[in-house]
C-alpha cells in the first residue's frame, strides 16, 4: 500500500506555501520580475504616501485621521513588498532604516505624552486645543493639538504593518527556503 | 497636580513604560529598571487613591473634559482602588520573578522586544477594567488585557503550549464576542453605555429584558472568572504557561471577570434578596473545582481547580447580594489574588527544583529545601482559610454574611466550610506527597542548552524573594484585617447603596 500525499507529509506542513507567493524570494535580478508592478510601484509609491500624510491631516474636520492615513501609508509598503521583497530582493523592496518596533514605540510613546500634557496646564487628560495661524501661501490654518495623537496612531499603525512584513511576509519565506534547504541537506 | 490626573495615570503610565521598552528594546537591563518604576509608580498612585476615595469618596476623572454620561470617565472608588493596589502589588513581583526566570529573554541573555512591553500593557488593561465606568470602555480594557494575554501564554511555546493556548484564545474570542453583543444589547435598550446612567435606565425597562440582561451579564464575565459550568478551559490552559504567567493570569485575570460581575450586579442590577442562581452556581464551582483539584496529579493543574473552587467563594458573597455579602467578597478577593499568585510562584520554584509538575515524582522537599516548604506551607494555610491566616478572616466575613440570610444561604455557607475543608484536605495532601517522604533524585532538565537550569538546588534570590514578598503581604493583609475590613466593609456600603458612585459620576442628577 503505498501512502498518500497527506500522509508521507509531516501534519504541520499541510498548509506550508507550495512556492513563494511574493518575488522577494530567490529571484536574482533579471529574472521572474514584473516590469508592470515594479514601475507601478515607483511611481505609485511617493503619491501614497503623500496621500497618507493629507488623510492624518484632514482627520479631525473630515474623513481620515492617524489610523486610515497609517493603514494607506503601510499598504504604500505593501506595495514595495509585493513587487520586490524586502531584504534580498532587488532595490524596490519595503527596506526601511527604522526597527519596525521602534516605529510602534515611538507612536504609542507620542500618543501617551499628548494625552498627559494637557493635565500640566490643569486641563482634563486628552483634551485639546485649537491654534490658528495665518500663513502666507496656505492661508488661514487651524492646527488642534489632537493632531499630535494623530501622529502617534500613524506612526503605530506604520510600525505594525511593516513587522508584519517582516515577521509574516519575508520571514515566512525565509523559514520555507531554509526547510527546503535542511531537507535538501538530509536527502543528500 | 490636580486630583482628575490620578485616577489616568495607572493606565497611562504602564502604557508609556511599554513604550519606552519597545524603544529600547535592545538592551536588556533597561526595559527591567522602566518595567519594575512604572509598576511601582502604579503601586503609588493606587495607594493615594484608595486613601483619597476612602477619605473624600469616589474619585472621578473625565477624559478630555466631556462630563458624564456623554464622555468616558475613569472612578476610582473604594473598591476599584483597593483592587488596583494589590493587583498592582502582585503583578510587581511577578514581574521580579519572571525577569529572574528569565522567561523575558526565552531563557538567552538576550533582549527581546515582547515581554515587557506586552506585560505592561497588560498591566495598563487590568487598570482601565478596574477604573473605568463605561461599559464599552470596560470591554475595551478586556480586549487590552486578552490581546497581551495572548502573547504570554504562547511564549517559550512547544506543542503542549500551542494546544492549550489555543483553548485559551478561542474561549476568551468567544467570550468577548458575548461581551460585544452585550454591551450593543444594553446600548440598544437604554441609549447609553456609562454605568451609573445604564444603572438608572435599566430599572426603566420590563422585567423580562432586564433578566435577560443579567443573565448575559453573568455568562459573560462568568467565562471569563470561570465560574462552573463556564471552567472548562481554565484547567486546561493556565497550567501549561511559564510559572509567572500562570501566577500573574490566576491572580488577576479572572478577579478582574468578578470585579467586572461585582460592579455590574451591585450597580445595574441590584437585588434586594439574595440570588437563587448565583447561589447554585457558587455552591456548583465550590464542589467541582474542589474536587477536581483532589483527583490531579499535577501540581499546577491542582491549583487550577483549587483557583476554580475558590471563585465559587467569592460568587457566594455576590450572591448574598447584601452589604456585608458584598463586602465579604471583596475582602475574598484581595486575599485570593495574593494568595493564589503565590502557590503558582512557589509551585515554579518546585519545578526548578525537582524538575518535574508530577507531585508522583516528588518528595522528601521538607528535608533538602526548608525555606521553600516554608513558602509553601504558608499560602497553602491561608488558602485552606487556617486561623490566623488572612485566609480565615477572609471567610469568617462570608460565613458572617450568609448566616442570617434564610435557610437557602445558609446551606450554601455549609458548602463554603465543606469546601474550605476539602481544600485544606487538597493542599495537605501535597504537603505530605512533595514535601514529607523519602527524597527522591529530581528529574533531568529537559532542555539543557537553555539558561533555565531545573532540577539543581540553585534558585536564584529574586525568584525567592519575590515569592517570599507575595507571602509577607498575605501575611500583612491578616495583620491589618481591622482596618482592611473596616475598608471593604465601607466599599460592600457604597456598592450596594449605589449613590456615592451614581452621584461622584453624574453629579447630584444621579441620586437615585
Amino acid at each position: 500500500m503505498t501512502a498518500t500525499p497527506e500522509a508521507r507529509v509531516p501534519w504541520d506542513r499541510w498548509d506550508a506555501p507550495a512556492e513563494d507567493w511574493m518575488l522577494s524570494g530567490e529571484c536574482p535580478i533579471g529574472t521572474e520580475r514584473t516590469l508592470l508592478l515594479e514601475l507601478a510601484a515607483r511611481i505609485l509609491f511617493p503619491t501614497v504616501l503623500v496621500f497618507s500624510l493629507y488623510l492624518l491631516l484632514v482627520g479631525h474636520y473630515g474623513p481620515g485621521g492617524g489610523f486610515s492615513g497609517g493603514l494607506v501609508a503601510g499598504l504604500a509598503f505593501v506595495l514595495r513588498h509585493i513587487a520586490g521583497g524586502r531584504s534580498e530582493g532587488p532595490e524596490i523592496g519595503a527596506r526601511v532604516k527604522v526597527r519596525p518596533p521602534v516605529l510602534v514605540g515611538l507612536g504609542l510613546g507620542i500618543a501617551v505624552v499628548t494625552a498627559l500634557v494637557p493635565a500640566a496646564f490643569g486641563a482634563p487628560v486628552l483634551s485639546s486645543a485649537k491654534f490658528a495661524f495665518d500663513v502666507p501661501l496656505l492661508g488661514h490654518i487651524e492646527i488642534v493639538t489632537s493632531l499630535a495623537l494623530d501622529v502617534g496612531v500613524y506612526l503605530l499603525i506604520v510600525g505594525v504593518v511593516l513587522d508584519l512584513l517582516r515577521s509574516l511576509g519575508s520571514g515566512i519565506e525565509r523559514d520555507a527556503r531554509e526547510a527546503a534547504a535542511a531537507n535538501a541537506g538530509e536527502a543528500a | 497636580m490636580n486630583a482628575t490626573l490620578l485616577p489616568v495615570l495607572p493606565v497611562l503610565l504602564p502604557l508609556l513604560g511599554a513604550a519606552a521598552t519597545v524603544v529600547a528594546g535592545r538592551s536588556a537591563a533597561t526595559q527591567r529598571i522602566i518595567g519594575v518604576t512604572v509598576l511601582a509608580a502604579v503601586a503609588a498612585v493606587a495607594a493615594v487613591l484608595l486613601v483619597m476615595a476612602d477619605r473624600d469618596g469616589p474619585v472621578v476623572a473625565e477624559i478630555g473634559g466631556w462630563p458624564a454620561p456623554v464622555g468616558i470617565v475613569l472612578v476610582a472608588d473604594r473598591i476599584s482602588a483597593l483592587l488596583l493596589l494589590i493587583s498592582t502589588i502582585v503583578t510587581l513581583a511577578v514581574l521580579v520573578y519572571a525577569i529572574d526566570q528569565r522567561i523575558v529573554d526565552y531563557g538567552r541573555r538576550t533582549a527581546s522586544t515582547t515581554f515587557h512591553p506586552i506585560f505592561l500593557v497588560l498591566s495598563a488593561g487590568v487598570s482601565l477594567a478596574y477604573l473605568t465606568g463605561d461599559l464599552f470602555s470596560l470591554f475595551v480594557a478586556f480586549e487590552i488585557m486578552l490581546a497581551a494575554s495572548y502573547v504570554l501564554i504562547t511564549r517559550r511555546t512547544d506543542a503542549t503550549r500551542i494546544r492549550s493556548g489555543m483553548t485559551y484564545v478561542i474561549i476568551s474570542l468567544a467570550s468577548s464576542l458575548l461581551f460585544l453583543t452585550t454591551v450593543a444589547l444594553v446600548y440598544a435598550a437604554t441609549g447609553t453605555v456609562n454605568l451609573a446612567d445604564v444603572a438608572t435606565r435599566v430599572a426603566e425597562l420590563p422585567t423580562g429584558l432586564q433578566t435577560v440582561l443579567a443573565l448575559l451579564v453573568v455568562v459573560t464575565f462568568g467565562i471569563k472568572a470561570a465560574i462552573v459550568p463556564l471552567h472548562f478551559w481554565l484547567p486546561d490552559s493556565y497550567p501549561n504557561a511559564p510559572a509567572p504567567v500562570t501566577a500573574l493570569f490566576a491572580g488577576l485575570l479572572t478577579k478582574v471577570g468578578i470585579y467586572a460581575l461585582l460592579r455590574t450586579r451591585t450597580l445595574i442590577f441590584p437585588e434586594d434578596h439574595p440570588s437563587t442562581l448565583l447561589l447554585v452556581l457558587a455552591a456548583v464551582t465550590m464542589i467541582v473545582g474542589v474536587l477536581g483539584a483532589l483527583a490531579q496529579n499535577d501540581l499546577n493543574r491542582l491549583l487550577s481547580f483549587l483557583l476554580v473552587s475558590h471563585i465559587g467563594f467569592m460568587i457566594f458573597g455576590l450572591a448574598v447580594s447584601d452589604a456585608q455579602g458584598v463586602a465579604g467578597t471583596a475582602l475574598y478577593v484581595v486575599h485570593h489574588i495574593t494568595v493564589q499568585a503565590t502557590l503558582f510562584l512557589v509551585s515554579g520554584l518546585i519545578t526548578r527544583r525537582t524538575g518535574t509538575v508530577s507531585i508522583d515524582a516528588m518528595g522528601g522537599l521538607a528535608k533538602r529545601a526548608p525555606l521553600l516548604a516554608v513558602l509553601f506551607a504558608i499560602p497553602a494555610l491561608t488558602l485552606a482559610g487556617v486561623p490566623p491566616t488572612s485566609g480565615f478572616v477572609a471567610k469568617l466575613a462570608l460565613l458572617q454574611a450568609g448566616a442570617d440570610d434564610g435557610p437557602a444561604t445558609a446551606i450554601v455557607a455549609g458548602v463554603v466550610i465543606l469546601a474550605s475543608l476539602l481544600t485544606l484536605y487538597a493542599v495537605m495532601r501535597v504537603w505530605v506527597r512533595v514535601f514529607w517522604g523519602e527524597p527522591k533524585e529530581p528529574l533531568p532538565d529537559p532542555d539543557p542548552h537553555d539558561d533555565l537550569v531545573v532540577g539543581t538546588a540553585r534558585t536564584s534570590r529574586p525568584m525567592v524573594v519575590a515569592s517570599a514578598a507575595l507571602v509577607v503581604v498575605s501575611i500583612a493583609i491578616a495583620v491589618a484585617a481591622g482596618p482592611l475590613s473596616g475598608i471593604t466593609s465601607r466599599a460592600g456600603d457604597d456598592l450596594v447603596d449605589r449613590t456615592p458612585y451614581r452621584t461622584a459620576v453624574l453629579g447630584d442628577g444621579g441620586a437615585p
